[in-house]
């Protein structure tokens, strides 16, 4: 099992696509399509080869080599069962970025393909990073490239898109690089040798006044990255502008490191210190969940309205994670990947509507279903998701997470239950302003009569996260069967940390 | 007949129409009117059949079947909840009402809607609602009956929104579905509450669990029942969550008649009666069941009497008799509730099919106004129709009568109901008669109002169907015994009704009153039943145009929920949060700008600047030497 492998060959793959673009025009992404294909098929065996061998419960040390010798900074990898679900979720929304940006790229289209695998390298170098210098490079890799798609292949307002991303990202881990570099500092002091080997700083001994500060740090930057209320507003404008492939990774897979860091680093390094945050985060989460309900009801762009109502699920997974207790942890689990594959599936709706009318607006849209029912039947699927219908994934996400915060927060969770109430507003308000109704007189003629229903390729993308979604909400297990252990470990752990 | 093809039969049950679902949704308009109805009523028969040997299988030595089919997920260590049915009596009496009612609203759907160019889609989400109702009728635990509950919740909006190109259709699919789903919401908070609680979400464990850990008057029993009953209000259209069904008017007829008279509205019902453990160890809550029940009975009984819409009068009418359920399970009369859900499923089936038929007859036409003299051109739906309103009024013989008579013979005693809503239970059975007569005599009587020519379907189908259920509602009255042996054993912990001093008067006045309403309505309303050159108008006062609109709750909920949320989602359209960021970035701009002005290449402005800058340095300089000097002479 080699995730430096699977890394490196994006990499190369996204080399190639560019350099096969230049031999012969439209190649890219066939190149692209078959190479992540491979890695994925590959990253499957690989674990199932080894899954006999290794206990994925705990995190397994992959490789750990020396980088920079002269601050003992390593590159360090390790796969826990969180990290496996994560970076397979990574590749199967790659897939799907590749499907979807089959025809919408028209420019630079061998650079595009090169910056999109980039960033999924960066993302999963994220995913299993266990040292910390080495977790905020890949942290950084995965922005980079995520920038340069939204600038150059973004929509009208792309530049500033680009910058408000970029510039809320930078300012928040500056933040969490001074507190890395204040932990290395800590162990430096507590046993007289520089380290940012993440299971080296499980074992310091942290007083609770500096690990509060500590704590902050990390906390903030995810919490951009999540994103949680009042710093989410990067999110709208970042989904809005960026290529449908952009939207879909952004929201299927960006987010999710917001998430991956609070429960890697916040929860399991400041157990004390988030325990006594945990109010306030909980807090945060639930004014997340209402908030992004209410501005995702507000908005005509659709796209953007996507983007309010991921802040708003992604405040189930703040709430759920602060709530410590076992059931919101695995619900907090599942929020994420059905929230990486519904959201997913409403961004690349969103790009096939625009790609037949060429505008966001919902104003434009109405009486879709007439042309395009199959279209049609799936947007319902994917709006139902989003507003936790049961039978799909996001449902027993919520489910899972508002029952467990409930035992620890009943006030606070009988608010956030209220977010059900909204998503259905604003998930009405997607379904019914774009499919039912009438065609928009406002519309050109010729669009009336072009708007077709869903091809093949479009089909299979849209068939994929349908029925991951309908076999998730139907058989959780499949996911979180790797959690019913280790998270109450988890949990008790952190309980127990804290107690002490 | 085996156990374990039993319990296959029972897991088969709602696989029928799903599979029927499937083909339909994916094969859509290839298929032709002929395959498509083959395939989604043969559904409905194998569904009902099996549901009927099944419940075969139920006695007094097998009071429960259970069929688990798959883990959904893992609560706690002790608390798996299970995608697992379990059908016991009150159960039983659910499947045969959705199965075989359902069977024959969709043998009439088949022939009703054979002309609309999406008839596959309509029966596959007619097949697809029968699913989620078997699903929530057939639960073992609240997380699955709360599937269910969805389920039907959607099917309900994508039917009532069919004909989506109308603008009006799409709203009022909207506001069915968010009106439903605040009081879904409070349902799942109510889950929340039952697991952090008890630990459990399975049905009998609950209600167990419930009656062993409480007793009567406990806060928790109070607020989980509170809770749930919002769940019920919403779904059954009871006060205050009541105003989504009149608009849902706007489906098809078919589907206002499966769902929105006989099986979807009655789910309130269904989860009171399942729940009643917890219910029973909060009579607070129950005499809250029972008010809202009679409250809601009026108010739909006095807004029947002034619609101009069949449809509407009928869904005001399936409103108030769903207030009577709960009425009945108010006071505790929980086999009598179910019973007359039974057979008002019967009637109300019957008299919106024949509304349909009749609907159809006159080109759409809806409008009460605009019938009139229907009894001796369209005979057969005539009769079909007097039928139902006959059970809708109660007179002795119906099933509606054996069904409400039970209900309102138990109210005066009842301890959490009393003699002040038997009261109202008479008032309410005085309006029905009432708006009956009223709506029999603007239809069927009278002059005829309409210009077009009449065009009854001669359909077979059609005709079955109506019949089949005219018979079932004449004799619905036969299925008590049967019932209230079945229901038995389930209610076993709900005390019996004692009734005592009662007044010799009760049943009297309770048999008399409906015909004290036809009475009334004779000579009331004759200007409606004879034939006269006398043109009649709808009423047009105040009071009416407010009766007619449900009393004023739609602008009610319009000034105080949807205009503020509208509002502040419009004011906050730019989200106050990113503007008060944006501030830095235009700070920074403002610096920026400042700065770059002050470069404008002008030698008159530098030297300004200079000269400026080095005079406000000499002052500071000199003011702080004198400051200085000052103190220094001060100290």
């Amino acid at each position: 099992m080699s995730i430096t492998f699977v890394m490196c060959s994006l990499l190369i793959a996204g080399g190639l696509a560019w350099f096969a673009e230049g031999v012969k025009a439209n190649s890219a992404r066939y190149v692209a399509l078959l190479l992540v294909l491979i890695i994925s098929v590959y990253f499957v065996f690989a674990l199932i080869m080894t899954n006999s061998s290794a206990d994925y419960n705990q995190l397994h040390l992959l490789v750990r080599v020396a980088w920079i010798n002269r601050f003992n900074i390593e590159y360090a990898l390790a796969i826990d069962y969180l990290s496996i679900v994560l970076v397979s979720l990574t590749l199967f929304l790659s897939l799907i970025c590749i499907l979807v940006s089959w025809h919408e790229i028209k420019e630079k289209v061998g650079f595009y393909y090169f910056n999109l695998l980039a960033s999924i390298a960066g993302i999963i170098g994220v995913f299993t990073a266990v040292d910390m210098f080495l977790f905020f490079f890949f942290w950084e890799v995965m922005l980079l490239p995520m920038t340069a798609l939204i600038a150059i292949w973004g929509h009208e307002n792309k530049h500033f898109a680009a910058i408000k991303f970029f510039i809320f990202t930078q300012v928040s881990s500056l933040l969490m690089l001074v507190a890395i570099i204040a932990m290395a500092a800590v162990h430096f002091k507590q046993t007289g040798q520089l380290s940012f080997f993440y299971q080296d700083w499980l074992a310091l001994d942290l007083p609770l006044s500096l690990a509060q500060y500590l704590m902050l740090g990390f906390f903030i930057a995810f919490a951009v990255k999540l994103p949680s209320v009042p710093v989410h507003s990067w999110l709208p404008d970042a989904h809005t502008q960026a290529p449908t492939a952009g939207s879909v990774l952004l929201a299927g897979v960006l987010l999710k490191t917001g998430a991956y860091g609070l429960i890697r680093f916040v929860l399991q390094l400041f157990p004390e210190a988030s325990l006594n945050f945990a109010p306030f985060a909980a807090t945060l989460g639930v004014v997340s969940i209402l908030y992004g309900a209410k501005m995702a009801f507000a908005q005509q762009d659709l796209k953007r309205l996507v983007a309010y109502s991921s802040i708003s699920h992604m405040g189930f997974v703040m709430l759920a994670l602060f709530s410590f207790n076992a059931i919101a942890y695995q619900g907090a689990i599942l929020t994420l990947v059905a929230h990486g594959l519904s959201s997913a599936a409403l961004f690349s709706l969103a790009g096939m509507i625009y790609s037949r009318i060429h505008s966001r607006n919902l104003m434009n849209m109405g009486g879709f279903w007439q042309n395009a029912p199959r279209m049609g039947g799936f947007a319902l699927v994917f709006a139902a998701a989003a507003f936790g219908l049961p039978g799909l994934a996001n449902f027993v996400a919520e489910f899972l997470s508002l029952v467990g915060a409930y035992q620890v927060y009943p006030l606070l969770t009988i608010f956030a239950a209220l977010g059900l109430i909204g998503s259905a507003i604003y998930g009405m308000v997607l379904f019914q302003n774009s499919f039912q109704g009438r065609f928009q007189a406002s519309l050109p003629a010729p669009e009336k009569s072009l708007f077709k229903d869903l091809s093949t390729r479009e089909l299979l993308v849209c068939s994929a996260l349908v029925s991951l979604l309908v076999v998730i909400g139907f058989y959780p297990n499949l996911v979180l069967t790797f959690f019913q252990t280790a998270d109450i470990a988890l949990v008790n752990h952190n309980l127990a940390g804290a107690v002490q | 007949m085996s156990e374990s093809i039993t319990v296959t039969l029972l897991a088969l049950l709602p696989v029928y129409p799903l599979v029927s679902f499937v083909l339909l949704i994916s094969f859509a308009k290839r298929l032709s009117w002929h395959v498509a109805a083959t395939i989604s009523v043969g559904a409905m028969v194998l569904s009902a059949l099996s549901s009927f040997v099944v419940i075969e299988q139920l006695s007094v030595d097998v009071p429960v079947i259970t069929a688990h089919l798959w883990l959904w997920f893992t609560l706690s260590s002790s608390e798996q909840v299970n995608i697992s049915f379990y059908l016991d009596g009150l159960a039983a009496v659910m499947i045969c009402v959705v199965t075989g009612i359902g069977l024959l609203i969709h043998i009439f759907a088949a022939a009703y809607m054979r002309e609309d160019a999406n008839f596959t889609r309509f029966m596959a989400y007619m097949n697809l609602f029968i699913v989620a109702m078997l699903i929530l009728v057939l639960a073992d635990n609240l997380v699955l009956l709360y599937l269910g509950w969805e389920g039907v919740g959607l099917c309900s909006f994508l039917l009532i929104g069919f004909w989506y190109h109308e603008k009006a259709n799409v709203l009022a699919a909207r506001k069915a579905f968010i009106v439903t789903r605040v009081g879904d919401t409070a349902m799942a908070i109510g889950l929340f509450m039952i697991f952090k609680e008890i630990g459990q979400l399975t049905i009998i464990d609950v209600n167990e669990s419930a009656r062993a850990l409480w007793v009567v008057g406990d806060s928790q029993p109070y607020w989980i029942a509170l809770l749930l009953l919002g769940g019920a209000v919403g779904k059954s259209a009871q006060l205050p969550l009541q105003t989504w069904l009149p608009d849902a008017m706007a489906g098809p007829t078919p589907v206002s008649a499966l769902i929105h008279a006989a099986t979807m509205v009655t789910a309130g019902v269904y989860l009171i009666a399942r729940m009643h453990g917890i219910f029973l160890l909060a009579p607070e809550v129950m005499t809250y069941v029972a008010w809202l029940g009679a409250l809601t009975l009026l108010l739909a009984g006095v807004a029947a009497l002034t619609q101009t819409d069949i449809k509407r009068v009928l869904a005001y009418s399936t409103m108030s008799q769903i207030g009577y359920m709960m009425l009945s399970l108010g006071a505790g009369a929980f086999s009598a509730g179910v019973f007359h859900l039974m057979t008002h499923a019967f009637f109300k089936a019957l008299l919106f099919l024949t509304a349909g038929a009749i609907i159809l007859a006159l080109h759409h036409q809806q409008n009460l106004f605009k019938m009139g003299g229907l009894l001796k051109r369209l005979p057969l739906e005539t009769t079909l129709f007097s039928i139902g309103l006959v059970c809708l009024m109660a007179l002795p013989g119906s099933s509606g009568f054996f069904s409400k008579e039970a209900i309102i013979a138990q109210l005066f005693s009842s301890t959490t109901a009393g003699p002040l809503l038997w009261f109202c239970a008479i008032v309410g059975a005085l309006l029905t008669s009432i708006y009956s007569c009223r709506l029999f005599f603007l239809a069927f009587m009278g002059n005829a109002r309409f210009e077009t020519s009449l065009q009854p379907s001669s359909s077979k189908l059609l005709r079955f169907s109506l019949v089949a259920l005219a018979i079932l509602s004449i004799i619905g009255g036969v299925f008590e015994n049967v019932l209230m042996v079945s229901l038995a054993p389930v209610f076993i912990a709900a005390p019996v009704i004692e009734i005592l001093n009662e007044p010799t008067w009760l049943h009297s006045v309770a048999i008399a009153t409906p015909f004290v309403g036809i009475l009334f309505s004779w000579f009331y309303f004759a200007k409606y039943r004879v034939v006269s050159d006398v043109k009649i108008v709808e009423n047009s006062s105040g009071l009416a145009r407010f009766c007619r609109q449900g009393l004023g709750f739609d602008s009610l909920y319009t000034w105080l929920l949807v205009k503020p949320y509208c509002a502040l989602a419009k004011l906050n359209r730019k989200d106050i949060f990113d503007q008060l960021l944006m501030l830095n970035a235009w700070y920074v701009s403002l610096c920026h700008d400042v700065l770059t002005s002050s470069q404008n290449g002008k030698l008159r402005w530098y030297v300004a600047a200079i000269g400026l800058t080095t005079l406000l340095l000499l002052l500071t300089l000199l003011l702080t030497v004198n400051v200085g000097e000052v103190s220094m002479e001060a100290s």
